[in-house]
This record gives structure tokens, sequence and C-alpha cells, in this order.
């Protein structure tokens, strides 16, 4: 009625009745466009079904897990049996995982925040130096999280933790450093997070208008000065946000503990940096995997599954949203 | 001002030379920034370092795995020089060293005799270690056809690699299969057709997924999504590829969908702009103009996908059954690269051929995600020059 299919010339701008519209309702479609609408439906349904398998995946653990959990639960050991639903706690692997994600935040912090204000205040953009770096930090990124538990374990273990025995220790034999360990635990979950720090804290720092700066020096401050009182204040919130994505992604992670510190089962909680430790998500895996009767210990399985992403997924959420307003802001500024 | 006082001189780059003023206590904080800043790449030299380290004497063929080796006459004692004695008799240096003829004399009888005793098997002088067994087929004695076969706890220690990585391989292709459509889908969607409000909402719920745990992940698909999945298809074995690689796939999702919806925003807006006023939809304008702009972008994004995919451990370890077998068949079981790893390392005598091979795999694992890893980022710099130079 508007215009035909085979037209030679564009249509005349004709006043269309309110249905002809196209999908995106401010620009006029010639005629139903049935492509435009196939194309945003089935998008637009990528996107439905994504939410829907988080929410599944959410809700399931929540409604089947939320009722185990009880005071009791989290405040006791795992006593005898670590599969008895009635008896056993959670309370080493609380501690553990806590004790291992606090030693974490203390390396990778100082490392990640220098880092980053190395490659937005001092580096030159160009230069193949920074992109090395970069080149590097974007690897480290993506280095599955095995081979990072293989590298603590050939080298935080073996090489690192050897040669503090023969240091300390000459001549007797002993080893007390040189086996997993806490201390290695948290060294290998550090450079596998180093990343994640050094990516968060590069982009609040990015965020901060070049004018601060730029006052600052012009009043006479030096650079360091400068960083250290007027840039670094402003990136507080965005390398808290780098901090609290490390310890979420390494709460959960197990696949690098595994030879470097996490123990199947320990009767006491670790006292010292070179003891073994046991761990929520290592648990999680024992727990699914080795039960000797699964129907049995699915409550503690779910109310632990449910405790580890209560930890890690409620800290992601706030970094999530903390880092979307950052980034809402940022846009502002430029 | 035509001489500066001796506390102003410039002391060299990294902005000092812009006239500040030469503090001892800034050059040396600016100096540990620098030094501190070469951790990543210190990192990822020695990461490659010291997992090459421990491989090192298998892919050299260094390591001897045989049961039955080439006998030596005591008599031929004065002709072996100590790296002989060492190889022969499995000692290390300083363990040799602390010995005297009379012990290694014992030692080299002790062996023929215990030879003779082990077992008659053909197989038994076969070194598995080398290169030829870790990748070809070999008829082994019972087998009617030469085959691959991964058994490390045998009678005789079987490494042969081919169905790790053709488990690995077909776990990665399901996931990536399911997640590459839904998540490039979703950020075709949230970037350039959904209001802003949407828009807003549905990126950081979809990142979301990104922080569920790997383990909680595998404990779901090994707990809840088996059992449907098997009654869906009507599988034989409850945990499969099929079932692994869609759990896996939820891991990838959160990564292709982040980049490529990055890529997919950072195409100015003026392309947009200019195809809507030419009539274009506004699917048209993103499916015409925008993702093929975007499409280095978007190819950096699956190939991120394939690293995580590949290198992923604890889904696979958890939901994919864990039998080695040479089969493409989805409702068989895998088993992976990574979750051999994981599953034996805990097992194996630190240094033994075992321990030396599992770090072997670890290595080509880490070569072929460092590849993935280059070639996205050299793509997504590429783009990221190209999209500010059009700005």
């Amino acid at each position: 009625m508007t215009a035909s299919p085979g037209a030679m010339h564009p249509a005349p701008p004709v006043p269309q009745p309110p249905g002809a519209t196209g999908p995106s309702g401010r620009f006029r479609a010639a005629r139903w466009d049935w492509v435009s609408t196939l194309g945003t439906g089935a998008t637009g349904l990528a996107t439905v079904l994504i939410i829907a398998i988080l929410g599944v995946i959410l809700g399931n653990i929540i409604v089947n897990g939320v009722q185990f959990v009880s005071w009791h639960f989290i405040t006791t050991g795992t006593a005898s049996d670590m599969f008895d639903v009635n008896k056993a706690g959670i309370l080493p692997m609380i501690v553990g995982t806590s004790a291992r994600v606090i030693l974490m935040t203390i390396f990778v912090l100082p490392a990640g925040v220098l880092t980053a204000i190395y490659l937005t205040e001092y580096a030159r953009t160009t230069s193949k130096f920074t992109r090395v770096i970069r080149g590097a930090v974007n690897n480290l990124a993506g280095v599955p999280s095995i081979v990072f538990g293989l590298f603590g374990a050939g080298f935080f273990v073996r090489f690192v933790g050897r040669g503090m025995d023969a240091a300390l220790y000459p001549g007797k034999g002993v080893t007390v450093w040189g086996q997993p360990a806490l201390l290695w635990a948290s060294a290998t979950l550090a450079v596998m997070t180093l990343p994640v720090v050094i990516v968060a804290t590069e982009e609040s720092l990015r965020a901060i208008p070049q004018g601060l700066r730029e006052a600052s020096l012009a009043l006479g401050a030096t650079k360091l000065e400068t960083i250290r009182k007027i840039v670094l204040p402003q990136a507080v919130p965005g390398i808290m946000t780098g901090a609290i994505l490390a310890i979420s992604r390494a709460a959960g992670e197990v696949a690098p503990i595994l030879f470097t510190g996490a123990a199947y089962f320990m009767a006491d909680l670790p006292r010292s940096l070179h003891d073994q430790f046991m761990d929520l998500g290592y648990h999680v895996f024992i727990l699914s995997t080795q039960s000797p009767n699964v129907d049995k210990t699915r409550p503690l399985l779910y109310a632990t599954v449910f405790v580890l992403l209560a930890l890690t997924f409620a800290l992601n959420v706030v970094a999530v949203f903390i880092r979307a307003n950052l980034r809402k802001k940022a846009r502002q500024n430029h | 001002m035509a001489h500066e006082p001796t506390t102003k001189r410039s002391i060299g780059w990294m902005g000092l030379r812009r006239g500040h003023r030469a503090n001892p206590f800034e050059w040396l904080a600016e100096r540990v920034i620098l030094l501190v800043s070469l951790t990543s790449i210190l990192m990822v030299f020695l990461i490659f370092v010291f997992i090459g380290r421990e491989a090192w004497p298998v892919a050299i063929g260094r390591v001897n795995t045989a049961l039955v080796q080439q006998m030596r006459p005591v008599s031929d004692m004065n002709k072996m020089t100590p790296r002989e004695f060492c190889d022969y008799l499995g000692l290390t240096t300083a363990q040799l060293a602390s010995m005297d003829r009379e012990t290694l004399k014992t030692l080299m009888e002790l062996k023929i005799e215990a030879t003779k005793e082990s077992s008659q098997n053909k197989d038994a002088s076969v070194n598995t270690a080398q290169w030829r067994y870790l990748l070809g087929p070999y008829q082994w004695e019972g087998y009617s056809r030469p085959e691959f076969i991964w058994q490390p706890v045998s009678e005789i220690h079987k490494y042969n690699i081919v169905p790790l990585i053709i488990g690995s391989l077909k776990i990665t292709v399901v996931a990536m299969l399911f997640a590459v459509p839904l998540a490039l889908g979703a950020a075709i969607y949230v970037s350039q057709l959904a209001r802003p409000r949407i828009r807003e909402l549905a990126k950081p719920v979809i990142e979301l997924l990104a922080g569920i745990p790997s383990v909680v992940l595998g404990f779901f698909a090994l707990i809840v999504m088996a059992s449907v999945l098997q009654q869906i298809s009507g599988a034989q074995s409850r945990l499969n590829a099929l079932c692994a690689g869609i759990a896996l796939g939820f891991a990838v999702i959160p990564v292709v969908f982040s980049i490529a919806e990055d890529a997919l925003t950072s195409v100015p807006r003026s392309y947009v702009q200019a195809a809507l006023a030419l009539g274009a939809s506004q699917w048209k304008a993103a499916w015409q103009v925008v993702l093929p702009a975007a499409l280095p972008g978007v190819f950096a994004a699956v190939a991120l996908g394939f690293g995580r995919a590949i290198g992923e451990t604890m889904v696979v370890l958890m939901a994919s059954g864990n039998a080695s077998i040479v089969s493409w068949s989805l409702f068989d079981s895998a088993r992976t690269i990574t979750a051999t790893i994981a599953a034996e390392l805990g097992e194996v005598v630190f240094g033994g051929a075992h321990y030396r091979i599992l770090f072997l795999i670890g290595v080509l694992l880490f070569i072929v995600t460092f590849l993935t890893n280059l070639s996205a980022e050299l793509v997504l710099h590429r783009l990221k020059a190209r999209m500010e130079g059009k700005r």
C-alpha cells in the first residue's frame, strides 16, 4: 500500500498508519520486515535464555540449599565423619578458604596496583615495552587454572619451598616448607588474580579526568605527589572493585590449590603458613564425587554449595554493580 | 635562572625530565613501581620455565619406563660411566656418589635377579615414555590391533595422550557450539537492539554468570543436569561429553559475551546513524553494518572463549565421566587433558615418568592457550586502533 517491492525510486514520505512502522518503532520500513523481526526475536531470546540458565542454577541451589544451612552447620568442624549429614559442619573449610584468600589479597594488591600505576601514569602507550607488559598481563589472564596448579607445585612447592628448607635447616633433611601449604596456595592464587586487579585498577585510573593531574602538576606537585594525593584517593573504589573481583574469583577456584595446599581431611585448623588447609570449593568436589552415598549426603552438599556461592557470588554482585556505576560515571566525564 | 641549583637536575626518564625536582625518595619509589610492573612478565616466564623444567626429561627422551632393560653382567662395572650407572640403576648423582663399589655390585646383582622374576609380558621391555608411544598407536599384548591407550596405572604404564586430546577437543567443541550462538546473540541484542534500561540491567546480570565458581557448575552438571540430559537423550553413560560440554558452555558464555559486547559497542555510533538514515531497520544496521565492523573483535571473543573452554578443569573433571577412550560420540564419556592432570597429579611419584608426562601435557595446554590468547590480543589491538582512528 505504501511502496511496492519493485519500486524503482524511493517512496514519497506518505503518512503511514500506526501499524506499518518497522520493529525499530522510529524508522519506517517499506513493508513487513520479517528478517528484522526474526533477528531481533532470536537475539532477544538468546539473552533471555542466558538469564534463565543463571536463574535456574541459582534457584536450584538456593531452594535446595538454604533450608539446611544452620548456625550449627557453619560453626562446627567435620567431626568424625565428613559425610555425616547430622553432625558434619564446615567451619574448617570456611577458615581455610578465608585464610588463603586474605593472604592472597595481601600479595596481589600491592603488585597489581603498582603495575596499573606504571601502565597508566608512567608508561608511554605506544612503546614496545608497554605492549610487552600488557601482553604478559593478558596472557596471564588466559592461562588455565590447572596450569597455575602445576606452576605452584613446580615453582613454589618444589623450587622455593625446598630451597627454603635447604637454606633454613641445612643438613637436617627436614621438610617444612617444601610441601603443599597455605602460603603456596595463596601465592599461586595471587599470580592467578594479578591480571584481575591490574585491569580493574587501570580502568579506574583512566576514568580520572586528566585535568586533575595537570592542575596538581601546575601547582608544583611532583609526579609522585600527584599520584599519591590526587590520583590514588580517587581510584579507591576501582581498586576495591578489583580486590573484590579477585577475591570472588579466587575463593571459588579449586584447580590451582589441588597440589599446592588443599587437604582432603584435617583434624585441626591450620596453625601456620606451612600447614595444609581444608577448602570450601575442594570440599564441594569431595562431597559430590567421593561420597559413599550421594543421595544421603545431598543436603550436606547443597548446603555447602550454598555457603560457597553466598561467599563468592555476593562479592561478585557487589563488584559488578560498583563497576557498572563507575563505567557510567566515566562515560559522563568524557 | 641561568644556572640551576644542583638539586634541580633532571635524572632520567619516567616523567622526571619534565623539570621536576630530583628527590632521592621519589627516584627510588619510581624505580620500585617500574620493577613491580615487571612481575607479570616474570610470572609468564617462570610458568613456562618451571612447567617446562619438570617436563623436559620426557620431551628429550631421558625417561625410561621399561620394566625389563638390557641386562648388563656384573663384570661390566668397570666399563660403565657414572651416567650409565644412574640410568641403569635409577639413582641420582648424589646417591651414586655416596655408594661404594660393593654396594653398587650388590645392586647390580639384585637388579638381574629381580628382572628374571618379573613378568613374561613382551611389552615389559618397551619404554612407554618415548614420543612414538605417547603419540602413535601400538599393538599392546592382548589387543588385536594397534590402539591409542592412556593407562598410567596398569602393569605396563601406557601414556598415549591421543585419547586425552580427543576428549578435550570433543567437549570443547560441544561447549563452543552451545555457548557461541547464545553469547553472540545476546551481545548483539544487548549492545545494539535493547532499550538503554534493559541494556544497563542485562549486561551485569549476564556477566554474573562468570561469578559462579567452576566447581559449582560442575556440581550442578553432576547432580542435576546429568540425570535430566540422560532422560532426554537416552544415553548409556550418565556422565558424558554432551553433559560436560553444555556445563562448560555456561562457563564460556560470559567470556564470549563480554568481549563481543565490548567490541560491538566500540563501533562508532555514527555507523548506525548512517545506516538508519538510509532507511535500514535497527536489526539490519546491527547485522550488516555493526557486526562486520566489529568482526575481528567477535573473532577474538570466540578465541578467548575457546581458550577458557579447553583450559577449564573442575567442570569437566566432575561431569565428563573421565573414561579415556577414543570415541567421537557425544554420548560416550570422555577424559580431558585438564581433568587428567587434576585427577592424577596428586597420586604420582614426584619426579617419576607419570609425573613428568602430566607436566608435559600441561605444557601442551599452556602453549595452546598462549597462542590462542596471543592471536586474540593482536586482533583486538588492531581493531581498537582502527576504531579509534575512525572515531
